[in-house]
């Protein structure tokens, strides 16, 4: 990880490039988080990769609720070289979850994107196959959202298997 | 991807592909992982894995759980890499709650951690042979894993899903007599290693079936987020246990085999190489275990020893406050990344103050390494999928959770 | 004697004479024979190989040498459901998964048998959320092994379960379990194919072919 004052660098380099492009710095607990524009998400990843964080490891989403903007998707990049990780983070509102895919720069997001998508309802502009990947393509809704309830169901045992609704007889 | 020029069926009138479903349900799959492959003739020209078949929601239930409960649920993930899973959640927890876990623990968990993965190889080694026609493998490997997890049912008590590792060390010390069984397990393992190479690694059919099969170069498996030995075999010596030391891997001796060409061949023996350094680890964990608490003493966190419950009320309080509604975890994310059989299993972890987390993301190995799977087949024939697949060593646990 | 006498013929439903005899003949045949198959079927189940979560990896273990299954005459694994007796469903199953199962159940070929393996199979276990159903909301199950997973001894013994209740009665009772009698499937002849009865009239004297 960066410590405090590089991440203070970096997010000063990439200002340079574009004013409006990083919201904040977080740097927590060891960990270095730059949270983003969501319209500058593909610039910002693109510097960060000439600055040697070549590697996506990993891409998720995250809901935030009751805070606003609701909606979060998380890139870890990782340095391969020096090894160090650093978080960038955009936050989005739920009417206009729009965020640009970043499988330009790595092809590998291709599958945790569409995740993110079915799970959270993000859409990523400009991915090629952007459909549900787990769940059923007919489900509705976003299941891993705070507000969408966990589910389940009753276990029929024969002790109770009459009073479960909609079983025969 | 490979060079090799095939012939192809019929004349350029007759010229047509055929898409073919294999799976959910398939024998060769690993699982219910379902492939639409693009045929022409016999040569694979594309490949679609479709996913999802047991997705379980792991991650939203473990929302809905108190920190310490959510690990049973967690270690589900990849079913063969439960330490792993446990151990990536502990780490975040750890992490935020900014805890030092002791040394005895470190060292117990490393071992587990060691055992795991090589009862994960073995499972591949005997499914992936049987894949090849090796049917013999299939039970040499399970007689090897009936003996792994026999170190693990002395230890937890579970065959699988130990729940072994919690938030601040270990569940319990390990028995009586348990050193003696993993050292006579680590003195027969290599020897039994060497068996499988003399069986597999001689014979011209398993030979002819990887060599040259399935080549991804390096700068294509990065592209695509592809960690593990599946990395490893094309000749980047990416391991986290080296390249950032967690628990108490800086204090051990070992070696990270990499492969030269990246074909299957190198994919088999990186992991069969895996086997010798994972015993080395277990060794030296053995001989070095050092005395002291296999849990952190803070109250807080771990459960207070059983004696201390009948004779100290705070210890009571305690208790009964961690098993009604768990520890709680001040605010903060953490991602904690560490290196499972199948490559960087990291977990993303969001506490909101209380004692349940808010959110809990694993990025699991296989989920990514999948995507490496239509560049590993594609324009090689169809029965050299089933290698390809085999070598990949996905578990749908982990790529659906 | 002479209510034993009535007793009997209260049994065999006031048949007396050729037809009591032939009554006889006949009950005695097909029972034996139910048992002869039952005890077949029960010694040389087929068990589909399908594997779905961790309790898979459980099950591959009865085929290894520790828990030998072959020594009840279940290790013939057969890939394709058409071949296959026992469909063991070892873990758990999600909604984009449940068609699928039950089709592979619908194709299996009766007399099939059902063992749910596993929590999360029979009850959903420790994840009962969004994403998942158990077996027993869409195809009828004959045995439950509870465990998370089941160590392979538990699936061991509930193969033994199932194995005897084969064994035992021939009629599985499911149908009557799940209520749906009359979903038997029924092969209708084709068209053109003789008549069974002007086949077999010759012997058997207008028995039904069943």
């Amino acid at each position: 990880m960066p410590d405090a004052t590089g991440l203070e660098l970096i997010a000063q380099d990439i200002r340079a490039a574009d004013e409006e492009s990083i919201l904040d710095t977080v740097y927590l607990r060891g960990r270095a988080t730059l949270i983003v524009n969501p319209p500058a998400i593909k610039p910002v990843l693109e510097a960060l990769r000439g600055k040697g964080y070549g590697f996506l490891a990993s891409l998720h989403g995250v809901d935030y609720w009751p805070e606003e903007p609701r909606l979060g998707v998380v890139y870890e990049l990782l340095d391969m070289d020096s090894v160090d990780r650093i978080s960038v983070k955009v936050r989005l509102h739920t009417d206009h979850p729009h965020v640009d895919s970043v499988m330009e720069l790595w092809p590998g997001a291709n599958h945790q994107e569409r995740e993110v998508f079915d799970m959270f309802g993000v859409v990523f502009d400009d991915h090629p196959d952007l459909r549900r990947i787990l769940m059923p393509e007919d489900y509705e809704g976003w299941p891993q959202r705070r507000d969408f309830p966990v589910g389940g169901e009753p276990v029929i045992f024969t002790y109770n298997e009459d009073r479960v609704p909609g079983y025969p007889e | 991807m490979s060079t090799t020029e095939y012939p192809v069926a019929g004349t350029d009138a007759e010229e047509e592909l055929l898409t073919i479903n294999m799976g959910p349900h398939h024998p060769a799959t690993h699982g219910v992982l379902r492939l639409l492959v693009k045929l022409e003739g016999e040569i694979v020209r594309d490949c679609r894995p479709v996913i999802g078949y047991v997705h379980t929601g792991i991650e939203k239930t473990a929302e809905d759980k108190a920190y310490w409960k959510a690990i049973p649920v967690v270690e589900r993930m990849d079913y063969l890499a439960y330490y792993f899973n446990a151990m990536t959640f502990c780490m975040a927890v750890e992490d935020l709650l900014g805890l030092e876990v002791p040394r005895r623990a470190q060292y117990l968990r490393v071992i587990h951690l060691e055992l795991n993965r090589i009862m994960s190889h073995l499972v591949w080694l005997g499914t992936s042979a049987l894949d090849l026609g090796a049917i013999s493998m299939f039970w040499y490997c399970f007689r090897e894993r009936e003996k792994v997890l026999d170190l693990f049912e002395q230890s937890s008590g579970q065959r699988m899903h130990t729940r072994y590792i919690q938030v601040g060390g270990v569940f319990e010390d390990i028995p009586v007599g348990w050193v003696e069984k993993v050292k006579a397990f680590t003195a027969e393992m290599p020897r039994r290693v060497d068996q499988y190479a003399a069986l597999l690694d001689r014979n011209e059919i398993v030979l002819r079936r990887l060599r040259n099969v399935g080549v991804v170069d390096q700068e294509t498996l990065l592209g695509l987020g592809v960690t593990g030995p599946l990395l490893r075999a094309s000749g980047n010596p990416w391991d986290l246990r080296k390249a950032s030391p967690y628990s108490a891997y800086d204090e051990f001796d070992f070696r990270i085999p990499v492969g030269t060409v990246g074909d299957n061949y190198d994919r088999f023996k990186v992991r069969l190489a895996e086997f010798y350094e994972s015993v080395k680890i277990i060794d030296q964990a053995i001989d070095g275990l050092p005395e002291g608490p296999f849990i952190t003493e803070d109250r807080k966190v771990a459960l207070p020893p059983r004696h201390e419950l009948s004779t100290s009320m705070e210890a009571l309080i305690h208790h009964f406050k961690l098993v009604t509604e768990g520890f709680r975890v001040p605010p903060g994310e953490a991602y904690a990344p560490i290196e499972g059989p199948r490559g960087e299993l990291g977990i993303f972890l969001r506490a909101d103050g209380s004692a349940k987390p808010a959110r809990v993301h694993m990025r699991d190995p296989s989920f990514v390494n999948l995507q490496a799977f239509p560049h590993m087949v594609k324009d090689s024939y169809i029965a050299d999928l089933i290698a390809s697949l085999a070598m990949l060593d996905p578990v749908l646990g982990g790529i659906d959770r | 004697m002479e209510i034993e006498r009535h007793h009997s013929q209260d049994l065999l439903r006031g048949l007396e004479g050729e037809e009591l005899d032939r009554y006889v003949e006949e009950r005695v045949l097909t029972t034996t024979l139910d048992k002869a198959v039952g005890w077949a079927r029960g010694n040389s189940i087929f068990p589909m190989t399908f594997g779905l979560a961790c309790c898979a990896i459980e099950m591959m273990s009865i085929v290894g040498a520790r828990v030998d299954v072959a020594r009840f005459g279940f290790e013939a694994l057969r890939a394709t459901p058409r071949q296959a007796d026992l469909i063991i469903l070892s873990g758990r199953i999600s909604i984009k998964m449940a068609p699928v199962i039950r089709r592979l159940y619908d194709q299996m070929l009766e007399p099939k048998w059902a063992i749910a393996m596993g929590a999360c199979s029979s009850s959903m276990g420790v994840f009962n959320n969004y994403a998942l159903v158990p077996a027993d909301k869409f195809m009828p199950v004959d045995v439950h092994v509870p465990g998370c997973p089941p160590r392979p001894e538990a699936l061991m013994h509930g193969i033994v379960k199932l194995r005897a209740k084969v064994l035992g009665s021939p009629d599985q009772g499911w149908r009557e379990r799940y209520r749906a009698l009359g979903t038997e499937e029924v092969v209708e002849a084709p068209v053109e194919a003789p008549q069974a009865d002007n086949v077999y009239s010759g012997s058997g004297g207008g028995t039904d072919g069943a």
